[in-house]
């Protein structure tokens, strides 16, 4: 009876079903991730839908064949749960960018390494047969893909935990371009020599793994922490159709169709995002993502000689208490700092004197889309108070004060009227046009794109020296205070 | 059919239905559908599972041991980060609905 039952637990049909059911619990899952009300919910069903998966695939007939088997299953999964479980729940909601950087790479990676072993096994099972060689091809393009994805988001990764620096490092003029060129030519040569029947593990390991590793430390160097959002977005994507490659070179269903509904979401976000910065997505993998550096020396030469003006936390406090709309706008510069929670009390205090005060949320201020939108649910902001760009930015001439926490490029006016600008198009918070404009900033330097802001320099503007969350916190004290 | 043919179709078709579910997200939800989608990509964990046995050699149970490691990262972290963003969303009372009081007045009238 047991052994009755086991038996039909191992028929292919039950573990097909059970592939079914999987992938459409993660297609369900992800429909529901698109409204905030469905979404916990909706998460937790793609996740009920991959263990449904991973236990199938553990029932097949066959898989533990030979002794050592489950014992290496067994590591590698406690191996990855003890590195992937505390890295989950100890992460900061700051850190996160990195983190799913991080977590797309291992992706990439598994992805590499297991075309490498299927290759391997191209060659001991019958090699050379035509069904190896249809196979070949999407094994080969998952190697590629899934290294440049491991690679790129380390990088990435490196860039955003400021492990390296966050400004672009490239080859001046069009080497960058030319080098890029070269090495996909390489990657994909190899893989035609591959496909043309050479045996050659050598082949496969420098002229696949190693150039597409190249390729994608080349890829993400060049740019600059600004564009990261599209850099992890474009990664997600490129990682998701590696695995759908690998699911089609092992024939197995769930693996196309997860991979592929990433592939898909990750190319809209990609495009979004692009989109929101005015700028295409084929620009920008073509330029080697190289749009915005040549900027900085025309937007420096404009504003230079032109002063600033300074201020203090005390007459913040006053210029704000006595407003009637106040408007934050908050960028990367809040995430660093750690600024979410300040913010939230310095708003109490004002609500709490009369003061109307509402978030302007530029699609991609911080370094994810949503990014300020995570951090200051995390502070208990609630949800009408933040705006998005196009509902807020006619509500700016009725503002009478601005108040800008590390946000810069988003709030750029040279986006508007300077069509010499790298990011003339770009849509911004137009923050400008509030009576009075507050930033708070860390010093003088550039934002992330590396281009001097106009607004700095505009009369009605004043800075805050210092650290965003030590700022706040003094605004708020004296507001009370008053 | 010939198999390949299927799995190419089954491909074609899935990424249609990756487009379709996913094109109308808000602006909101973009980060935790970043991180929730890199989860599901965590499937290439079954790449490994499904070689494991047929590994010849420790370069190829060492090289899949790591993939299934890395697979497992990416699946768990990737799940758990996206359920510890969502909470957040989710543990605030919502402020546009009046449902509350709805539910509220017939228990106060009995």
């Amino acid at each position: 009876m047991l052994a009755a039952g086991t038996i039909f637990l191992q028929t292919t049909n039950f573990i097909d079903a059970c592939y079914i059911v999987a992938f459409g619990l993660m297609i369900y899952g992800m429909s529901g991730l698109t409204g905030p009300r469905t979404a916990v919910r909706g998460n937790q069903t793609a996740a009920v839908g991959m263990a449904v998966a991973v236990i199938a695939t553990l029932l097949r007939k066959g898989e533990f064949h030979g002794s050592a088997t489950v014992w290496l299953i067994v590591a590698g999964v406690v191996i990855g749960a003890v590195i992937g479980v505390p890295a989950a729940r100890n992460v900061k909601m700051t850190a996160m960018p990195q983190m799913v950087a991080l977590f797309n790479g291992v992706g990439g990676g598994a992805v590499a390494l297991i075309a490498w072993v299927e290759y391997r096994h191209a060659f001991t099972h019958g090699g050379g047969s035509p069904w190896a060689l249809r196979v070949m091809i999407f094994e080969l393009f998952g190697a590629i893909v899934g290294s440049i994805s491991f690679w790129g988001s380390g990088i990435a990764f490196g860039k955003l935990q400021e492990i390296l620096p966050g400004r672009p490092i490239k080859l001046p003029g069009r080497a960058q371009s030319v080098l890029n060129l070269v090495l996909l030519v390489a990657a994909v040569g190899s893989a035609v020599v591959l496909c043309a029947g050479t045996h050659s593990q050598l082949l496969f390991i420098v002229g696949i793994l190693v150039v597409a590793a190249a390729l994608g430390n080349m890829l993400v160097l060049p740019i600059g922490g600004a564009d990261m959002p599209v850099v992890i977005s474009l990664l997600n994507a490129f990682t998701g159709l590696s695995a759908a490659a690998t699911g089609v070179a092992l024939s197995n269903p769930v693996m196309i169709v997860a991979g592929m509904i990433v592939g898909a979401s990750g190319t809209i976000l990609t495009d979004q995002m692009a989109k929101a910065m005015n700028r295409s997505v084929p620009a920008i993998v073509a330029g080697g993502f190289g749009g915005a550096v040549a900027a900085p020396a025309a937007g420096a030469g404009q504003t230079e000689g032109q002063t600033v003006r300074s201020t203090s936390a005390a007459d913040v406090a006053i210029q704000l208490s006595y407003a009637r709309q106040v408007v934050v706008a908050p960028g990367y510069g809040m995430a660093v700092a750690q600024a979410q929670h300040a913010v939230r009390e310095l708003e109490r205090a004002l609500e709490a004197k009369g003061v109307e005060v509402k978030y302007a949320i530029h699609p991609v201020a911080g370094r994810m889309p949503g990014h300020m939108n995570v951090l200051l649910a995390e502070a208990d902001v609630p949800y009408d108070l933040l705006r998005e760009m196009d509902d807020i930015n006619p509500e700016f001439s009725r503002t009478d004060v601005t108040l800008v926490i590390g946000a810069n490029d988003v709030t750029n006016p040279a986006a508007n009227n300077e069509p010499g600008s790298p990011i003339y198009g770009m849509p911004i918070l137009e923050v400008d046009r509030s009576a009075a404009v507050i930033v708070l900033k860390r010093s003088m330097a550039s934002g992330f794109a590396g281009i001097d802001n106009p607004l700095f320099y505009d009369p009605k503007t004043s800075l805050l020296f210092g650290d965003a969350k030590a700022s706040v916190s003094e605004i708020t004290s004296e507001v009370q205070a008053l | 059919m010939d198999s390949l043919v299927i799995d190419i179709a089954v491909l074609v078709l899935a990424g249609f239905v990756g487009f379709a579910v996913i094109s109308k997200v808000p602006n909101t939800l973009h980060t935790p559908l970043m991180s929730g989608t890199n989860a599901i990509h965590g499937i290439v964990v079954l790449g490994g599972l499904l070689l494991m046995s047929e590994a010849n050699g420790i370069l190829e149970q060492i090289v899949l041991v790591i993939a299934v490691a890395f697979g497992t990262i990416n699946v768990v972290g990737g799940f758990l980060v996206t359920d510890r963003m969502l909470g957040m969303f989710k543990s605030k009372p919502d402020p546009v609905t009046a449902e509350p009081d709805d539910a509220k007045d017939p228990e106060a009238a009995a």
